[in-house]
């Protein structure tokens, strides 16, 4: 799909022979497949100006100088990962709106799944004891005086199926 | 003289809430009705005074009266009079002035109809409000006071941020507010609860209601918000996982959850230790809504206050309510007694699913929110957490809840079958399946997981579907008696259809957005033809155009398809002198639930223009979904179980309603 954007992209810019001076036109690369990693990488890289906004979506100077850095790495041969270390090692971990995996950020990641496991364990622990506290909740026998009060009152009304 | 009028009331307000603080107390304490029935008055009271305060303000705007503060730093003669009245909110004082204004009118509505409630608890929920509403008081008057004068008064204002001035933001604000702070009264019924040491079924039926309405508020104002975004930054994002909407997205997260546990808490009289504890959390992370964006800790859009003073007193009463009210939760919870027992697989333990999932998701944009600032604090070393990060973590979380939403409604309480729940979905499973086939066989090579989320969407919407079929016997019985039965089914019923439809309806948008898009980014000039997406675009012209307050450069778009013209578009980018500032205003040319997108960017020398064209499939699903939801929120509200007190007529034909 990314791919066919890409190339949708390109097909209308041949198709109008566009001129030289457009302003973000000249950004895109000549090659779909890595016009494509670009738009993905831009994606995760944050405009540090703005706010919790992509290079990709941003408009600011400085995104475009950024989008046009990641195009030139790419160009240049790098992988996606050595891209982003590079923009690490020039912008810091600031770039990166996805943090990385490190002890720092171990809580950052790590909340959601221990909350599920933790609300799920105290949920099945709470239902087992339900149950225990379920199978317990027998009510215990009646006293002699309650069983009298019982006959007592079982005598007084009359039984249904009289009427 | 208005201006000051309306201090005085404002300071009138927080006397009245003074004495509805603390007099209503000794009167439960005392049993002293009289005593009881003070908080009745003076929460209505408090609601005139607050409101005369906010109608001077309102006044004050609409006359541009620039000898105030708040009226030179946000407004301006030549505004149209709609954003004269919608910059009353626009600003930091003006906003906070709304959000005790909309706390007073909930307020007023306990006291106003709350006649069945007992005495006690009334008194004692009325209290309560007026312990946050004092605090709130207090903090207008003393950091963010919006009828403080100038010495010298200037003959202009400085106009209000040109962004804001749109209609979206008109009902934004209010909206989300009116959510937010409706959430205060459940809160308000948590710590009477806790506070009467009492509380039984009857108290989660009076609650419901009043969740059930700031839910759909909050729901609403938030779809507002995003849609706003959408056609007013101009770069067609609808969602940006910004610590302000994150803000408004956390109370939504847990005022769902509130919702569905007051369920099982009416219905069978459990789970309510943690109904209280939801009521508490959902209003705290109302209350840390408002920190975030009020504080001006964070800065973006949304936050345009950025003055220490008034994050401390914030701080404060954030502390002070969320503390005081989990400490009270501590000590007196356990006072609580459990009741209603259920087997893992029921109605319950479904609802209990469904908390776990939304808690955790809200654990998750709590701490993706509030990481980076403590990160920042503590290290002095600065992080980013967005978008990527989200879709991995709150995206699997919220799948595994939408996963499990079509058999809530199905299962039976007490005990379930979930079997039989699984074979009553097999029309909604096969509905799925089909639509994963049919949606990877169309985007053959395309995004893999799309499918599957189409999928997803599908099986949630035909599940709510297949969940009032059956209960209504369709195909099971002559049609005549299902219709009978669809006439006899509760209100809520269809309500939940609505609600659980409408979560699919905006999941199928958000996906279409996300991978179905076609773009356009280009320099175009007049004449020039763009195609997309099977439409033909013909910039015709740039036309520069005065507006009241701006001057805008208009260009206009014919769009064709297959070569007969459909619309007009015309985007314009416009710019505010009095801000030096500019904005894009896009335009939308909507096709069904599709929308054609164009904003506009920068002018080059030689009479070329920076555009951007989206072709965006179905995109207004993604909104359409939340007003279904609050739509059956609505229908919801309107059953009439919920009208607590409401004479209840001989009904016959009870027998013919299914079970609940």
């Amino acid at each position: 799909m990314r791919f066919l954007r890409a190339a949708i992209v390109v097909l209308g810019l041949l198709a109008m022979a566009m001129p030289a001076h457009a302003v973000q036109p000249d950004e895109i690369m000549a090659d779909p497949a890595k016009e494509a990693r670009a738009r993905e990488l831009s994606k995760e890289l944050r405009c540090m100006v703005c706010q919790n906004q992509s290079i990709d979506d941003s408009e600011a100077p400085l995104a475009r100088d950024l989008r046009l850095l990641v195009r030139e790495r790419i160009a240049a041969g790098d992988s996606n990962g050595q891209v982003i270390d590079f923009l690490v090692a020039r912008y810091g971990e600031f770039v990166l709106l996805k943090p990385r995996f490190t002890p720092h950020t171990l809580l950052l990641w790590l909340v959601a799944p221990l909350a599920l496991i933790l609300g799920g364990i105290a949920l099945w622990r709470r239902s087992r004891r339900r149950v225990v506290a379920g199978k317990q909740d027998v009510p215990p026998p009646l006293t002699p005086e309650e069983e009298a009060k019982l006959k007592r009152l079982m005598a007084a009304e009359p039984s249904p199926e009289k009427y | 003289m208005i201006a000051e009028a309306g201090h005085y009331a404002l300071v009138l307000a927080l006397g009245l809430a003074l004495i509805q603080s603390t007099v209503p107390l000794l009167g439960a304490r005392w049993r002293d009705a009289a005593l009881m029935n003070v908080a009745r008055s003076t929460a209505l009271a408090q609601l005139l005074f607050v409101a005369m305060s906010f109608i001077a303000l309102v006044t004050l705007h609409v006359t541009s009266d620039f000898s105030v503060v708040n009226v030179y730093e946000n407004s301006h003669s030549l505004k149209p009079l709609i954003y004269k009245i919608t910059g009353v909110w626009g600003n930091h004082e003006g906003s906070m002035l709304l959000w005790v204004s909309i706390l007073a009118l909930f307020g007023g509505l306990v006291a106003a109809f709350g006649n069945n409630l007992p005495l006690s608890l009334r008194a004692h929920v009325l209290a309560v409000q007026a312990w946050v509403a004092g605090a709130f008081y207090l903090f207008i008057l003393m950091t963010s006071n919006p009828f403080l004068r100038i010495a010298n008064p200037p003959i202009e204002g400085r106009d209000l941020n040109p962004i804001l001035q749109d209609i979206g933001l008109a009902v934004h604000p209010p909206m989300l507010y009116l959510g937010y702070v409706g959430f205060s009264i459940s809160f308000s019924f948590a710590v009477a609860a806790l506070l009467e040491g009492r509380i039984d079924a009857a108290w989660a039926r009076w609650v419901r209601p009043w969740t059930l309405m700031a839910w759909i508020f909050l729901t609403l104002g938030i779809a507002m918000g995003s849609y706003w975004a959408y056609y007013e930054l101009g770069w067609g994002g609808w969602w940006f996982w910004d610590p302000v909407e994150n803000a408004s997205l956390m109370p939504w997260l847990a005022g769902t959850a509130l919702l569905h546990s007051a369920l099982v808490m009416e219905k069978r009289n459990a789970l309510k230790v943690w109904t209280i504890l939801l009521s508490i959390l959902t209003f705290s992370l109302s209350l840390l809504g408002t920190f975030l964006v009020r504080s001006g800790v964070l800065t973006s859009v949304h936050a345009f206050a950025t003055d220490p003073a008034r994050g401390v007193f914030i701080l404060l009463i954030l502390c002070v309510f969320i503390g005081g009210s989990l400490s009270l939760f501590a000590w007196r919870a356990s006072a609580l007694k459990q009741g209603g027992l259920f087997a893992p697989i029921s109605r319950e333990g479904a609802l209990v699913l469904n908390n776990l999932f939304l808690t955790v998701a809200c654990a998750t944009v709590l701490t993706g929110t509030l990481y980076p600032m403590a990160y920042e604090v503590l290290s002095s070393d600065k992080i980013s957490v967005g978008a990527p990060f989200f879709q991995l973590t709150f995206g699997p979380v919220f799948v595994a809840l939408l996963l499990a939403v079509p058999f809530g409604p199905l299962l039976a309480w007490k005990r379930g079958d979930l079997l039989g729940a699984t074979q009553r979905l097999l029309a909604a499973g096969i509905a799925a399946l089909i639509a994963i086939a049919l949606v990877w066989a169309w985007t053959y090579g395309g995004a893999t997981l799309a499918p599957l989320a189409i999928g997803l969407a599908v099986f949630v919407v035909m599940g709510a579907l297949c969940d009032v079929a059956e209960r209504i016997g369709l195909f099971r019985m002559p049609l005549s008696i299902s219709l009978r039965r669809a006439r006899g089914l509760p209100r809520a019923a269809w309500g939940t259809m609505f609600a659980h439809a409408g979560l699919g309806i905006a999941l199928i948008g958000i996906v279409c957005e996300t991978t179905g898009n076609t773009e356009y980014i280009g320099a175009m000039r007049p004449g020039d033809v763009v195609p997309i997406a099977g439409y033909q675009l013909k910039l015709d012209g740039l036309t520069p155009r005065p507006g009241p307050n701006f001057s805008e450069t208009i260009a206009q778009f014919i769009v064709k398809r297959d070569g007969a013209t459909v619309s007009t578009m015309t985007p314009s980018k416009r710019s505010f002198a009095t801000r030096g500032m500019s904005t894009t205003e896009a335009a939308l040319l909507t096709r069904g639930a599709s929308q054609l997108y164009i904003s506009l960017g920068d002018a080059t020398a030689d009479g070329a223009i920076a555009v951007r064209i989206y072709h965006k499939p179905l995109v207004l699903l993604i909104w359409w979904g939340p007003v279904l939801m609050a739509f059956g929120g609505l229908l919801s509200l309107s059953d009439r179980r919920l009208r607590v007190g409401a004479p209840k007529p001989a009904k016959a034909p009870r027998a013919l309603q299914p079970a609940e």
